[in-house]
């Protein structure tokens, strides 16, 4: 699933690492979720979204969405 | 986050587990070679060495449900799937071929070593297709 982690993550200045410390998982998750190799389960994603202030569809794009 | 809770606590209970087995397993040998044991206890001394790889087996399972990463979680499901798959696979054609007298018998608890080994062949297949899966 395509999704923006890497995008927001670099406005905040957050390395992988930062980015898996703050939501308590691996940076190998981290990794996994932002280059798309693995959706992250409905939890993460909530996890995920409150971090960054931004509802779920802000962050990752539907598989479902025309490209 | 460093190494997680769970896989710090399955490493040091399969540590004990691997002490307890080489401890049983010599206790057991010792016993049966010097024939210091018959009946119902050379049942229970011929079990011991079982028991820690049985715990092996336990951790493992406790630790899937104590893995609070997800995708570490997942990773480690699907090996244990390989292995499963791998180990029985195995044991399903030798005894295919032990029956038609092509290869000699094997003792039974070699299943689990596969299965350890089947672990490895799992982590090379979640490598190889989570490196492809981009």
């Amino acid at each position: 699933m395509k999704n923006r982690l890497k995008v927001l993550r670099a406005e905040r200045d957050w390395s992988q690492s930062d980015l898996a410390d703050r939501l308590d998982v691996s940076r190998q998750s981290v990794n996994a979720i932002e280059t798309g190799r693995y959706d992250p389960s409905l939890p993460l994603a909530f996890r995920i979204a409150e971090l960054f202030g931004l509802a779920i569809e802000d962050i990752f794009t539907s598989p479902l969405a025309p490209s | 986050m460093s190494r997680s809770r769970a896989i710090r606590r399955y490493n040091s209970t399969v540590i004990i587990l691997c002490l307890l087995y080489a401890a049983f397993l010599m206790t057991a040998i010792y016993a049966f070679n010097h024939q210091l044991v018959s009946g119902p206890l050379a049942v229970v001394v011929a079990i011991l060495p079982a028991l820690p790889i049985i715990g092996v087996f336990a951790a493992m399972g406790r630790y899937l449900v104590e893995e609070t990463d997800e995708y570490i979680r997942m990773l480690t499901a699907r090996q244990s799937f390989y292995a499963t798959g791998f180990a029985l696979s195995v044991a399903t054609i030798w005894g295919f071929l032990e029956s038609f007298e092509i290869v000699g018998h094997v003792e039974s608890f070699y299943i689990a070593v596969l299965w350890f080994g089947g672990l490895g062949v799992g982590s090379c297949i979640n490598t190889l297709t989570m490196r492809r899966a981009v």
